[in-house]
C-alpha cells in the first residue's frame, strides 16, 4: 500500500516539474535549450547515496558545461526521484522520454530499478549512462543507448570471494535481498566461494527489515567464518548488528551497496568487533582517486558535507553525457543534435579523462577497464566513513 | 456494588497467569510439532543435507537451538500483542478496525527516537549512569505515549466521529485515508527537520548486553543461548501494559463504563455515561499502548522509518482478528502465537526444505493459520459471538 502511495505521489511531483520546466523553457527560451535528467533515489531509505549522485551530476553540469554554453546552448538538469522501486523508475522514464528537449539520462543507483527502465530507454532511443548499477543484465542485453562507468557484479562478486578465501574463511552464510542486484551478486559470490572449496552454509533471500533473529538461527547454530550481504545498506547493517548481539564473531561481507556512511550509523561497533566488516565495491572513497581531489573540495563547499560514494561516479557520467552532446553538435555545426547522434556519440568517445578514470565504453557499454576495490570499515563514527582502507584494488576488464 | 477503593488481586494476577499459559502452551505445542517433524525427517535426504553441513543430527540441530527461538519468539510476540491491543479496544467498543493504528505507532516510536537522538547530541546519554540510561529510557517511552495517545484521540475527534452514524464501511476508508496522510506527514516533518529517511536509535545504557543463558553444544561447536537486556525490557513492559490495561478495563468503574459502552452505546447512555468521552478514553488507551510498542519496537529492531508501521501493524491486526478482535485476552493469545510461529518457521523452514523454501517463506504461515481459523472459527481463538467484548 504506501509503494503505491508513494509512486502516485511522485508521479503527481514529477508532472507537476516537468510541467513547470517545459512552461519555463517555453518562455525564456529562445531557442537551443537542452535538458539532461538523472534518476536516482532521492527520498527514502537508500536516499543518501541517490541525493548524492544527483549532486555529482548538478556540480558537473556546472563545471564541465562550459563548452556547451559557449556554443549558444542552455543545459539544465531534470532531476527525477526513481525511490529505489522499479515502478516509480519505470513511470519516470517514461516522463523522460516523452521530454524531447532530454537528450541525455543519467540512471540509476539500482540494478533493479535500471533494467526495467532502460527498457524504456530503448525503445525511445535515449541515451542512458549508469553512475552506479551493476548488475551484468544492464549491459549484456546489448543495447546502444545503456552504458555505465562502473565495474559488473559478475566480476565484483568474484573478487569479493576471492579476497575471503585470501583470508582463509572456511564456511559461509550467504544472505541475499531478492532483488535483481543483491540476488545476482550473491550468487555470483556462492558460485566463486564452491569454486574456492568454501563450504556454504545457507543461501537465503529476504525482505525483512527490522526483526532477523528468526533468519539469524541457522547463521549462529553453524558459526561460519563469514556472513556475506548481497543487498543495500539498510538491510545489511541491521542485520550485522543483530548477528553481533547474538555472539557471532566472524566475518562480514558485503557489496557496493553497503557502501554508505548510514552503515556506520545504523551498525557502529559491530562492524568492528570480532573479525571485522569488509565490502568490496567498484567505487573506491571518492580521495583514492587521483582526479577527485578537487572534486571532493568542490563538493564539500557547495553541499557542506562529504560526498557518498557514487557522487563522482555521478559527476563522471554527466561529464560524459555532455561530452557526447558536445561532439554530437559540432559535427551537426552547432544544431541541437538528435537522440541517436548522442547515443553514437557516447560509444565514439574514447579514453575520456573523467575524475575516477579513463573511460571508453565496449560494444555493449561496459567501461573498457574498471576498478574494483575490497574496504574495511575502519571507524563506528559515521563521520569517518571516507576514511574506510583500501585492502585490495584491482584493473579488470569486463568478461567477454 | 464492591467498594471499588479496594484492589481486586484476582484481575492483577489473572492476565500474568493467562500469558504464562500461552507463552508455555504455545512454545510447547510448536516445539513439539518441530521435533516430531525434525525426527521424521532425520533419515530422509533433509536430515543428510544437514548433517553434510552442520555435522549433527536434524533432531540435535532443532532441540539445540530450541530455546534461543522459543526467546525470540516471545519477544516479537509480545511487541505484537501491545499493539493488537490498540486494535481490539476500538474494535470492541465502536466495532471498526482502526488501521491508523500502525501510524500511531510509529509516530510513537519516531517521538520517543528523536528525544533520544536529541539527547544524545546534548552528550547527556554518553555520560548518564545506568540508572539515568534507564530514566531516559522511561522519559522516551512516556513522551512516545503521550504524542501517540494524543494524536489517538485528535484522529478519532477529526476523522472518526463525524462519521459515527455513517454505513461501516465509511470510516474503515476514513482510517486507511488517515493512515496514508500520517504516513507522508511524518515523512515531511522528518524530511524538513532531520532531511534523513532512516533514524537510528542511540546506542546507550546496558540495553544492547546480552545476558548468557549458557553455550550448547553442537557438532563441532557450541550455539549460545541468551537473550538481551533490550529484549527483558521489551517483555516486562508488554506484560505491564497489558496487566495494567487488563485492570483498568475489568476492574474499575471506568472500565465498567467502556465495557457498558461496547455493550450497548445507547442504553449506557441513558444510564448516565458519557459515550463520547468514553471513546475518546478508548482511543486515548489504545494510543498510549501503541505508542510505548512503538519506542519498545526502535529499542529492539534500531532503525526506522515513516513507513516502520505498516508490517508491524498489519501482523498485530492479524493477531487481533486470530485471538478473536474485539476481546482483550485474544489480543494476547493472538500476539503470542503469531510471533512465535513466525519464529519457528522463520528458524527452521530453511533446515527442513534443504534451503529450497527459506525464512523469507516465514509469513505463509502466519497467514496460512489466520485462513484457517477464520473459515473453521471465524469469531477467533478466544473470541464469542454473542455477549461482552472489550
Amino acid at each position: 500500500m504506501p509503494k503505491t502511495t508513494l509512486s502516485l505521489c511522485s508521479l503527481l511531483a514529477a508532472a507537476g516539474m516537468t510541467l513547470i520546466l517545459s512552461l519555463h523553457a517555453a518562455a525564456a527560451e529562445p531557442v537551443k535549450s537542452i535538458k539532461i535528467a538523472s534518476q536516482s533515489p532521492l527520498s527514502g531509505d537508500q536516499s543518501a547515496v541517490g541525493v548524492d549522485i544527483k549532486r555529482g551530476a548538478e556540480l558537473a553540469l556546472e563545471q564541465v558545461g562550459k563548452p556547451l554554453a559557449d556554443m549558444g546552448f542552455k543545459v539544465e538538469l531534470a532531476p527525477f526521484d526513481d525511490q529505489a522501486n522499479p515502478d516509480t523508475g519505470v513511470a519516470n522514464a517514461k516522463r523522460i522520454v516523452s521530454d524531447p528537449a532530454i537528450l541525455a539520462v543519467v540512471a540509476h543507483f539500482n540494478s533493479g530499478v535500471h533494467i526495467p527502465s532502460s527498457e524504456v530507454y530503448h525503445s525511445s532511443g535515449l541515451a542512458n549512462v549508469s553512475p552506479g548499477t551493476t548488475n551484468p543484465k544492464v549491459t549484456t542485453r546489448g543495447y546502444a543507448e545503456v552504458n555505465r562507468v562502473v565495474g559488473r557484479d559478475d566480476v565484483q562478486g568474484v573478487v569479493g570471494a576471492d579476497f575471503a578465501a585470501s583470508r582463509g574463511v572456511k564456511s559461509v552464510f550467504i544472505i541475499h535481498d531478492k532483488t535483481a542486484y543483491g540476488q545476482g551478486i550473491a550468487e555470483f559470490f556462492k558460485k566463486r566461494a564452491e569454486e574456492k572449496g568454501m563450504k556454504v552454509l545457507g543461501f537465503e533471500g529476504t525482505e525483512e527489515k527490522a526483526n532477523f533473529d528468526a533468519l539469524l538461527s541457522p547463521v549462529i547454530a553453524g558459526n561460519p567464518g563469514l556472513v556475506y550481504f548481497g543487498g543495500i545498506y539498510p538491510q545489511g547493517a541491521v542485520l550485522f548488528r543483530q548477528a553481533r548481539e547474538r555472539g557471532y564473531q566472524g566475518m562480514f561481507m558485503s557489496d557496493d551497496g553497503f557502501d554508505s556512511s548510514d552503515a556506520a550509523k545504523i551498525a557502529g561497533q559491530a562492524l568492528l568487533d570480532g573479525a571485522g566488516t569488509y565490502y568490496s565495491t567498484v567505487s573506491g572513497p571518492a580521495s583514492v582517486y587521483a582526479g577527485a581531489a578537487k572534486f571532493i573540495q568542490d563538493f564539500k563547499a557547495k553541499y557542506n558535507a562529504d560526498p557518498q560514494p557514487f557522487a563522482a561516479q555521478g559527476y563522471d557520467a554527466m561529464a560524459i553525457c555532455l561530452k557526447a552532446i558536445e561532439q554530437a553538435a559540432k559535427a551537426k555545426k552547432g544544431e541541437v543534435p538528435t537522440r541517436a547522434e548522442v547515443t553514437q556519440a557516447i560509444r565514439a568517445i574514447k579514453d575520456f579523462a573523467g575524475i575516477t578514470g579513463t573511460f571508453s565504453f565496449n560494444e555493449i557499454g561496459d567501461p573498457t577497464m574498471a576498478q574494483y576495490f575490497v574496504l574495511n570499515v575502519k571507524s563506528a563514527d559515521p563521520a569517518h566513513w571516507n576514511e574506510n582502507s583500501v585492502v585490495e584494488t584491482l584493473n579488470l576488464a569486463p568478461p567477454k | 456494588m464492591p467498594p471499588f477503593a479496594a484492589v481486586n488481586i484476582r484481575e492483577l494476577i489473572r492476565p500474568i497467569g493467562q500469558l504464562l499459559l500461552f507463552s508455555l502452551g504455545s512454545a510447547g505445542v510448536l516445539s513439539a510439532l518441530v521435533l516430531v517433524l525434525a525426527l521424521i525427517l532425520d533419515q530422509t535426504a533433509v536430515g543428510l543435507h544437514l548433517h553434510d553441513r552442520y555435522n549433527v543430527s536434524l533432531a540435535t540441530y532443532t532441540l539445540v537451538n530450541l530455546p534461543q527461538v522459543v526467546i525470540d519468539g516471545l519477544t516479537i510476540g509480545f511487541v505484537y500483542a501491545a499493539i493488537a491491543l490498540g486494535y481490539t479496544m476500538v474494535y470492541g467498543v465502536l466495532e471498526f478496525i482502526n488501521f491508523a493504528h500502525s501510524e500511531i505507532f510509529a509516530v510513537g516510536a519516531f517521538v520517543g527516537v528523536e528525544l533520544l537522538i536529541a539527547l544524545d547530541h546534548t552528550g547527556l546519554l554518553r555520560s548518564a549512569s545506568l540508572g539515568m540510561a534507564y530514566a531516559y529510557l522511561t522519559l522516551a517511552l512516556l513522551m512516545g505515549m503521550a504524542a501517540a495517545g494524543a494524536l489517538a484521540v485528535t484522529v478519532e475527534r477529526v476523522a472518526y466521529r463525524p462519521l459515527r452514524g455513517a454505513a461501516r464501511l465509511v470510516p474503515l476508508i476514513s482510517a486507511i485515508g488517515v493512515s496514508f496522510l500520517l504516513q507522508d506527514v511524518i515523512r515531511l516533518v522528518e524530511g524538513l527537520t532531520t532531511g534523513q529517511f532512516n533514524r537510528i536509535m542511540p546506542t546507550f545504557g546496558n540495553f544492547d548486553r546480552r545476558i548468557m543463558l549458557g553455550r550448547l553444544a553442537l557438532g563441532d561447536t557450541t550455539v549460545p543461548l541468551g537473550i538481551s537486556v533490550k529484549s527483558i525490557i521489551v517483555i516486562t513492559a508488554a506484560v505491564l501494559m497489558l496487566a495494567g490495561l487488563n485492570y483498568l478495563v475489568n476492574a474499575t468503574r471506568m472500565g465498567k463504563a467502556i465495557r457498558a459502552v461496547a455493550q450497548d452505546r445507547a442504553t449506557a447512555s441513558l444510564m448516565g455515561i458519557n459515550v463520547n468521552r468514553i471513546i475518546s478514553l478508548t482511543f486515548l488507551i489504545g494510543g498510549l499502548l501503541g505508542g510505548a510498542a512503538g519506542v519498545l519496537y526502535a529499542l529492539k529492531f534500531t532503525r526506522i522509518d515513516p513507513f516502520v508501521g505498516f508490517f508491524p501493524g498489519l501482523k498485530a491486526f492479524t493477531a487481533a482478528v486470530l485471538g478473536g478482535i474485539g476481546n482483550l485476552t485474544g489480543a494476547l493469545l493472538g500476539g503470542i502465537v503469531l510471533g512465535m510461529l513466525e519464529t519457528f518457521a522463520g528458524s527452521f523452514l530453511g533446515v527442513f526444505t534443504m534451503g529450497a523454501a527459506g525464512s523469507e517463506y516465514k509469513d505463509i504461515f502466519a497467514f496460512s493459520i489466520l485462513i484457517l481459523v477464520l473459515v473453521f472459527r471465524p469469531q477467533g481463538l478466544m473470541g464469542r459471538h454473542v455477549g461482552q467484548k472489550a
